[in-house]
């Protein structure tokens, strides 16, 4: 019975990880991109933890609080990277897709007299 | 409130010279102990009882997760439709929290809800610039973010 729960969130943790690769390629834009990897790979993570910890909990009788703490590390990086790579990626001048219908940091980027340098 | 954490682990050390034992499990014994003291009396304490924070905290935590799987299922879906059907853009986010930490906070919930990515902030820290995949659905994100979020964030801190 737990080898059965231990087996099926190492499987949504990678067959979430399959699908944010996925849509990394499927995306249009990196920002899109972003999208698939910020959240699929967190959750994706978080959920062969979860296995791996209840693995060695139960089956083994060993508390690692290391996985424990990787799960905390992904939660606080995960966003954080997001963050900064769209940020950056938006200051160098990573076009949007022509999906894109909005773009109300491009009046504040003037305002702030920084110019975003698109080709 | 980091004053009452101390006082809550001292009585839990009393606790336990008082039992002689010294065990995790005596600790934390103490520990509740303490807690259901420090509950009675704070009414006579300068400042607010502090373990309503740590429950509003672990609220946030659970709104974190929760939030967290649902904008995975809206990823999946996305991902998996033949058609890609979104309409993206950098929507604007007004925000009333002050500090900088809870500003951060909030920029790295909104990059975990469905279908938002948080990318830059204004120069006085007041608006959050948020990527949005699907930007008609604007103001439904920002009610929830304000509402939910935000109102999450000030019961811990304030």
């Amino acid at each position: 019975m737990t080898e059965i729960v231990i087996s099926i969130f190492l499987l949504i943790g990678g067959g979430l990880s399959l699908l944010g690769s996925i849509g990394i390629i499927r995306f249009p834009d990196v920002y899109g991109r972003l999208h698939a990897a910020t959240k699929s790979a967190t959750l994706g993570v978080i959920s062969i933890m979860i296995g791996v910890f209840l693995y060695f909990l139960i089956l083994e009788g060993i508390f690692v609080g290391k996985v424990l703490l990787t799960i905390l590390f992904v939660f606080l990086t995960a966003p954080l990277a997001g963050f900064m790579i769209s940020r950056s990626a938006y200051r160098v001048g990573a076009e949007l897709s022509d999906k894109s219908i909005q773009d109300d940091l491009e009046k504040e980027m003037k305002k702030s007299g920084k110019k975003a340098t698109t080709k | 409130m980091a004053f009452q954490i101390l006082l809550n682990i001292g009585i839990a050390l009393i606790w336990m010279l008082l039992r002689n034992e010294f065990s995790g499990v005596e600790f934390m014994l103490g520990y509740i102990v303490g807690l259901a003291m420090l509950f009675l009396l704070r009414r006579f304490l300068k400042f607010d009882f502090y373990f309503r924070r740590v429950i509003a905290m672990f609220k946030l935590i659970g709104l974190f997760i929760y939030k967290l799987i649902l904008s995975n299922i809206d990823v999946i879906k996305i991902v998996l439709s033949p058609k890609m059907d979104i309409t993206p853009g950098i929507i604007a986010v007004p925000t009333k929290l002050k500090t900088d930490w809870e500003v951060t906070l909030l920029a790295t919930l909104i990059s975990l809800t469905p279908g938002t990515l948080s990318m830059d902030f204004s120069e006085d820290g007041k608006t959050i610039f948020v990527h949005s995949i699907h930007v008609p659905d604007k103001d439904e994100a920002i009610k929830e973010i304000h509402d939910s979020f935000e109102k999450a964030i000030l019961e811990v801190t304030e």
